[in-house]
């Protein structure tokens, strides 16, 4: 691969206590793909994402980003790299508008007093970047959207700030099918801006639908890292429920690994 | 309509008032009141049931009792609910979180108790009695504050402590009961003086003048960034809607209500009406316009979103009491200056409760996440307005507590219900 990935992650391991969770993960994610992350539950998936995001640090392993080994240890550490995580709750607040909750914590001030104006600017501009259309106002409380619309406003969150890599948890597990559509088009949108974009999910037709490589965790372990082009919907899912598929997967089971 | 099992209603893309697409927003005032009364629908209620039963109230009593009308009992209906309207604002913060304070009654009859001793015992010049009794309530809100954010207690224990505790501390300041007189001219004007009637103009003008003057700046400031601005119309409305009904006020307040001319001439706008203007404006400004207040409401509504979005909640909430006790403070010091004295029954017996309910029936909600400063302004006048109607159809105390513990029911029954009206779908 000639071009630099946005983030490189390499020879990753982490460990709770006794168990250890992540074994000499690597994982890349370029500018302008969208890389979907696949694993069972207990594969992993959320400890990397959290460990990219910064709420864990790794024990071992290097963090490249743009090429450079950089210390992630906190979220704003992430933040200040320009990597954004969309968890899975969202974490929005109902009670305020849709401006509100996308400046959160990063509110643009005018000396004491928070400069709507420019926030709502700004907002509306990320938001038609992303040819979002589904939103009546931006100062509708967020109480009032319906689950892809609040989706839309997280992801848009994310983008706000120039961020590089947006990592996303399971943004569809939550939708009906007409809204779960409108989402995945936002995702490939993302990676369409140039952004390197980072899709957790459980399901292969969101998976097939929008990226553009698989990286398929396996009890901890990065069991392949593929083209989706490469692959077949069958291959993946048994990379999935048993760590190879074919000539895919590590060759040789290593030792004490997935007995 | 139950917004949980209602369908999805179809996503209009292209509807003309969007503003996301960068053109302006257009809307009339039609539009605008459509949007009102699907927001009521969805159960954002606001400020409509408080305002609803003053008008119904007022009426009724003004029917069964002309007295209720006269400019005496307007005056005196303004100058009885100021202390517990002062108390109400603070706890409007606290209830943003979805926190309670019940010791704030007495916290502020501590304030009284300490603003009384310094000024009588001690001949401390007001201001620095004054001083010293907001002091107290700061120290005391940083202490609950403290105790809730920090510690980990529920504000609910903590409060219920320090009401217990500081009913104590006040019988201790006072000596087991004794009543301190107040002397100090200047705090007793506070609730027993009135503006001169000019002067009471001259404050309505700079009032709708600096009102309209905002209006217009911010709106003027959108629409020149292609921003939905508030229409002309509506803002020469609500410019009018403050015209009239200040300027009805001052003209009310500012003809003779004495009972007796020969013992003295009794005009103008009592002081406390300022007093709490002020303070409802700098409460609005922090809630609405700056980074602090936005932070109130972003914990109240999610702690989990305001803590990852890099919000220090155990700073908000620390202040959101702080604030409390301070108004708490200011609500001593009107009831000391009201009943010139303190004894150990200020800020004792209902006043936290009719605060409590005075926030509530305003429309500010027990779950947190919503409500406004001046919400306690309506609901200390829907308070005001039963205690002092029912008194002047001669119920007694009892009939009174009862029909505003039932206000109060319902206001809370208000709250629950358009809660679950907004939860998520």
């Amino acid at each position: 691969m000639t071009e630099t990935p946005t983030l490189e992650l390499r020879g990753i391991n982490k460990s709770f206590g006794p168990v250890q969770v992540l074994h000499d993960v690597a994982l890349s994610a370029y500018a302008g793909e969208v890389t979907a992350l696949v694993g069972d539950n207990g594969a992993g998936k959320s400890t990397l994402v959290k460990c990219i995001g910064g709420i864990h640090p790794f024990d071992a392993g290097d963090y490249l980003f743009e090429g450079r080994p950089v210390q992630v240890h906190s979220p704003r550490d992430a933040a200040a790299l320009g990597v954004e995580i969309v968890y899975q709750d969202l974490a929005l607040c109902d009670n305020l508008d849709i401006v509100q909750n996308m400046f959160l914590g990063r509110e643009k001030r005018r000396g004491m007093v928070l400069d709507d104006s420019t926030m709502e600017e700004m907002a509306a501009a990320t938001l038609r970047g992303l040819s979002v259309r589904t939103v009546k106002s931006l100062r509708q409380k967020v109480s009032s959207l319906s689950g892809g619309q609040r989706q839309t406003v997280a992801i848009a969150k994310a983008v706000l700030w120039n961020s590089k890599l947006v990592v996303l948890d399971e943004p569809t597990a939550a939708l009906g099918v007409a809204q779960t559509a409108q989402v995945l088009e936002l995702v490939r949108r993302l990676a369409d801006n140039g952004l390197a974009v980072v899709l957790i999910s459980h399901n292969m037709n969101d998976v097939f639908a929008v990226s553009d490589r698989i990286a398929a965790l396996y009890l901890g372990r990065m069991a392949a890292q593929v083209k989706a082009s490469d692959v077949t919907h069958a291959q993946v899912v048994e990379l999935i429920t048993s760590g190879r598929s074919g000539d895919l997967g590590p060759r040789t089971t290593p030792n004490g690994a997935a007995a | 309509m139950t917004s949980a099992l209602a369908p999805q209603k179809p996503e209009r893309p292209n509807r003309p008032t969007d503003s996301v697409e960068g053109r302006p927003l257009t809307a009339g005032l039609a539009d605008i009141g459509r949007g009102y009364l699907d927001q009521v629908r969805a159960g954002e209620l606001g400020a409509l049931p408080a305002v609803a039963g003053l008008v119904v109230l007022c009426v009724f009593f003004s029917l069964l009792r002309p007295v209720f009308l006269s400019n005496l009992n307007f005056a005196n209906l303004l100058t009885q609910s100021a202390g517990s309207i002062a108390i109400a604002m603070g706890l409007v913060f606290v209830l943003l979180l979805g926190e309670i304070d019940l010791s704030a009654g007495y916290a502020s009859g501590v304030c009284a108790a300490v603003l009384a001793i310094l000024l009588t015992n001690h001949g401390w010049p007001w201001y620095a009695a004054v001083a010293a009794a907001m002091l107290t309530g700061a120290v005391i809100g940083l202490l609950i504050g403290t105790l809730v954010a920090k510690v980990g207690i529920p504000s609910f224990v903590v409060t219920l402590a320090a009401f217990l505790g500081f009913q104590g501390v006040v019988l201790i300041l006072l000596k087991e009961g004794t009543n301190v007189s107040i002397k100090d001219p200047t705090v007793l004007a506070i609730a027993n003086d009135n503006l001169s009637p000019a002067l009471g103009w001259v404050l309505l003008a700079c009032c709708v003048a600096g009102y309209a003057a905002l209006q217009l700046r911010r709106s003027r400031d959108r629409r020149g960034r292609g921003l939905a601005g508030t229409p002309a119309a509506l803002l020469a409305i609500r410019t009018g809607a403050v015209v009239v009904l200040g300027g009805a006020a001052v003209y009310l307040l500012n003809q003779e209500r004495s009972r007796n001319i020969v013992i003295g001439s009794l005009t103008g706008v009592p002081v406390v009406v300022p007093v709490i203007g002020a303070l409802v404006l700098l409460g609005t400004f922090t809630l609405q316009r700056t980074g602090f207040g936005l932070h109130i409401y972003a914990v109240g509504g999610s702690a989990e979103a305001a803590r990852r979005a890099g919000i220090n909640i155990v700073f908000i909430r620390t202040a959101a009491f702080v604030i409390c006790s301070c108004l708490a403070a200011v609500g001593g010091i009107i009831a000391a200056s009201r009943g010139n004295s303190v004894d150990p029954n200020t800020g004792g017996s209902n006043v936290l409760l009719l605060a409590v309910g005075s926030a509530v029936i305003g429309g500010t909600s027990l779950f947190g996440g919503r409500g406004r400063v001046v919400d306690a302004v309506l609901g200390g006048l829907v308070v005001a307005v039963i205690q002092n109607g029912m008194g002047l159809m001669g119920y007694s105390s009892g009939v009174k507590y009862a029909v505003t513990g039932s206000v109060l029911l319902v206001a809370a029954g208000v709250d629950a219900m358009s809660r679950r009206r907004t939860a998520r779908r």
